[in-house]
Formats: C-alpha cells, structure tokens, sequence
C-alpha cells in the first residue's frame, strides 16, 4: 500500500512524516514525533488515554489515522506546560492525588483542559460526564473529580 | 490491535468520491468520522482493500434549512448538531439524542451520516430518523437517490445504501408548533451502547395528542418503530394517556436480542420503561410549547 506524505502542527512544531495509511495518529506522535505523552490503552476508542487536541476538539488519536489529520493542528499532552510551569489542570491533578501510576493522566488531563474550555465553570454532574470517557483502573475517580474542580477556580482566577 | 494494510483516498468533492467508490468496487468502504469503522479496522473485525475519506468534502459538511426540513450533510459532527441553533431549533428530537451518543470526544468526530449508514440497531440516530420519517439522500455512479428511512434499515449494520453508494444527506421533517420531543435510555454505564431506549415526539393540539412518533432502539436488528403505540395514541386526550399502557403496547410482540449485556426480557422491561418515561417528558413539553 502505497505511504503518504503527512504535515501536521504538533505543539506549535511542524511536523512532517511519510506514513502507511493504517498509521493512527497516537502512533504517529508516539513514533514519528517521539511524543509519547500519549498513551495507548485500548486502542478501538474506550479508554481515552491516547485523547489529544485535534483542531481544537478532544477526540482519541487511536480513532484516527494520521492521514485524516494532514494540515490540521494537534495538542498533546507535552503542549498543555508553558515554560516549564504545568498548566491549572496538571498542577490540579498533582494538587488533589489525580493520578498514582500515571497511565491514564495525558487523557484526562487532555481531555479535561477541553472539557474547561467548554464548560468554564462545571457542574458536578458536568463534571462527572465529562470524565466519563476516560479510565483510570488504580487512583480512583474522587481524587480526579477533586483536580477538575480545583482547576476550574484556578482557571477562573487565572482569567478574572 | 492495528488495522490492516489499506489504501486511503481522500476526494475534496463528492463526484470524486463517488467515481473512485466506483472504480474501487466492495473492496472498498466509505471512512467519515470513523468512531466506528476504526475500531472494527483495529480489532480486525473487518478490513478494506481501500478507505475513501469523505472528510474533506466541504459539500458535506452543510447545514440548511429548507421549506419544511432540515437537511444535514453526512460529515457534520455530533458535536456540531450538539449546538446548532437551526438543528435544536427544527429537529429537537435529533439534539436530545446527541449528548447520549458515547463520548463528548467521541462526538468531536463522529459524524450524523456515519452513525446513520453504520446502522448499529442500538444506535440513536437510526431510531430518531426512522421516528421522524427522515429521508436519506445518497449518491451513486447512476446519480442521486433518496431513500425513506422506512426502507433504509435492513439488519444490523446494514442498510439499502448500494455498496458504490454514499450517503450525502439527511433530510428530517420540521414537526410544528405544539409539539414535544423527548429521548430516554438505559445504559450500564454513560457513553455505552443503550441496552434499550426510545426517541418520542408528540404533538398535542387542543389537548389532544394529533401526531405521534416512537422509535426504538436496541430492540431488533433494526431500529424499530412502535406503530400500535403511536396509533393508540394518536387522537387521544394528552392529559389522559396512560403512558405505562404505551410503553406495554410499544413493545408488545418484540423479541429484542438477548445476549450478555441484557436478555431479551430486560430489554422489553427497558424498552417499555424509556417509552413510557420519554412521552410523558414529551407531552410534557408539548403542553409548555
């Protein structure tokens, strides 16, 4: 099968690689961009590790063949940090015990800096079915709820 | 846990998609947002010769509003028709149904026309289009047709759509004023496939119920509408109806799969329960509009 030309942004960085077709976009920034921040669990679209920022929507990269994504703008979890400081979500996550064998965390972490950008100021239950998409087999969800909501009020103080 | 060797066409017009579907013959399989053909192509359930990519087809990508309609392009996101003024104020049935759909980042992709040609029977779309007397415009080497969504559903995962055919469009009726829409399911965790659910949409007028519409989903190899239910219902007094009764009739005579995420018995038990709870929150609606 003949291999494609793909050019994405990744972080900001232009990244261009020549991929087979059946090459995901998780396996494109794990191996063609050396990011792997993004994990891969499951890989048919469960788990939500490998959750990235694609044109501005949390979607799973696992679900995604990196040919689909030619031209687009991609986030991972190396993206979220400026300067070395950890964005309000990861500092949330390390504050509130969001996280113990670490897995799981670039998903949610992803996935929850786009639930933020949606939903400024969650519901409990906003919250709630917002993570649902995520799973985390050893920390627990309570330590996780506690990083979304600590993050939302840093987020807001950070932005009042 | 990778798909096999494929190869990947990306056409940036319909006509072009449409030739190279042709060309390509059943080896090939139309790729939209890919929430669930991917999965199938990673776990090896299935595989393709070829992907044709309708993603970058802008044409598919529309939203309008036409006399008496709302036409939604294949590619259109569930997390577009999530907010669209024109969908939540034309098609209210379709908008409940959305946030039921896995994920929010399975929504970022996944794509109305997807879910509908995909034709999972415990699907929401399929079960709000068949409800609503949708029509599903496709496209093919002989040109366009259009299909009732009555005659689309043919069993799981199957549809009427030709093998060197794409689905373009999805045209669902405007219900008028008076009406109500409501969608309830049971689910053993959020995001997954319902074990069973409804979509509902009533329109009460006078205090009387003059047009009803139930589809149910994960009840058959197909979504299924309750036709008795809607016709028991039809004519009668809104503040009268006993929605148990038309939960029972809904799914009276089903035989809904049985298998390890529900046996067939619960499922009638959910299926008349998500009916029952989902007029009541329609009528409901109906009386305030």
């Amino acid at each position: 099968m003949p291999e494609l030309p793909v050019s994405v942004i990744v972080n900001g960085v232009s990244r261009t690689a020549v991929v087979e077709p059946r090459k995901t976009l998780a396996d494109f920034l794990r191996d063609d961009c050396r990011l792997t921040g993004t994990h891969l669990g499951c890989e048919h679209g469960v788990c939500g590790a490998c959750t990235v920022i694609l044109d501005g929507r949390a979607v799973r990269s696992c679900l995604v063949f990196a040919v689909q994504a030619e031209g687009s703008e991609i986030t991972t979890v190396e993206g979220l940090a400026t300067d070395g400081e950890l964005s309000a979500v990861q500092a949330a996550f390390e504050s509130e015990h969001g996280l113990q064998c670490g897995f799981c965390t670039p998903g949610f972490v992803v996935s929850v800096t786009a639930l933020l950008e949606q939903h400024p100021d969650p519901t409990d239950d906003e919250i709630r079915e917002g993570l649902s998409g995520n799973l985390c087999r050893c920390t627990g969800y309570q330590g996780i709820l506690r990083a979304v909501r600590v993050a939302a009020e840093a987020t807001k103080a950070r932005t009042a | 846990m990778k798909p096999a060797p494929f190869e990947y066409h990306a056409p940036t017009t319909l006509d072009a998609a449409v030739q190279l579907l042709a060309g390509l013959g059943d080896e090939a399989k139309v790729l939209a947002g890919g929430q669930s053909l991917v999965p199938m192509l990673n776990l090896r359930l299935t595989r393709f010769e070829a992907l044709v990519d309708i993603g970058r087809v802008e044409e598919l990508r529309r939203i309008e509003r036409t006399n008496g309609t709302v036409n939604l392009g294949a590619t259109v996101a569930q997390c577009v028709v999530e907010r669209d003024a024109t969908v939540a104020a034309g098609v209210p049935l379709l908008a409940k149904a959305t946030p039921l759909i896995g994920h929010f980042q399975i929504r970022s992709r996944g794509t109305v026309g997807g879910s509908i040609a995909h034709a999972d029977p415990a699907a929401e779309y399929p079960a709000v289009a068949l409800a609503l007397d949708a029509e599903l415009e496709v496209a093919g080497p002989a040109g366009r047709r259009t299909i009732p969504a009555a005659d689309f559903f043919l069993g799981t995962w199957m549809t009427t759509i030709g093998a060197d055919e794409i689905l373009v469009a999805t045209r669902f009726p405007v219900w008028g004023a008076g009406s109500g829409f409501a969608v309830e399911e049971v689910a053993r965790r959020h995001g997954d496939f319902a074990i069973a659910g409804a979509a509902v949409a009533v329109t009460v007028t006078d205090g009387q119920v003059a047009r009803a519409a139930i589809g149910l989903f994960g009840m058959g190899h197909t979504p299924l509408r309750a036709s008795a239910a809607e016709s028991a219902l039809t004519g009668a007094a809104a503040s009268g109806v006993d929605a148990a009764e038309i939960g029972r009739l809904a799914v009276e005579g089903l035989e809904p799969p049985d298998d390890l995420h529900a046996s067939s018995g619960l499922r009638l038990r959910v299926g008349a329960a998500t009916v029952s709870r989902a007029l009541q929150r329609a009528i409901e609606e109906a009386d305030r509009a």
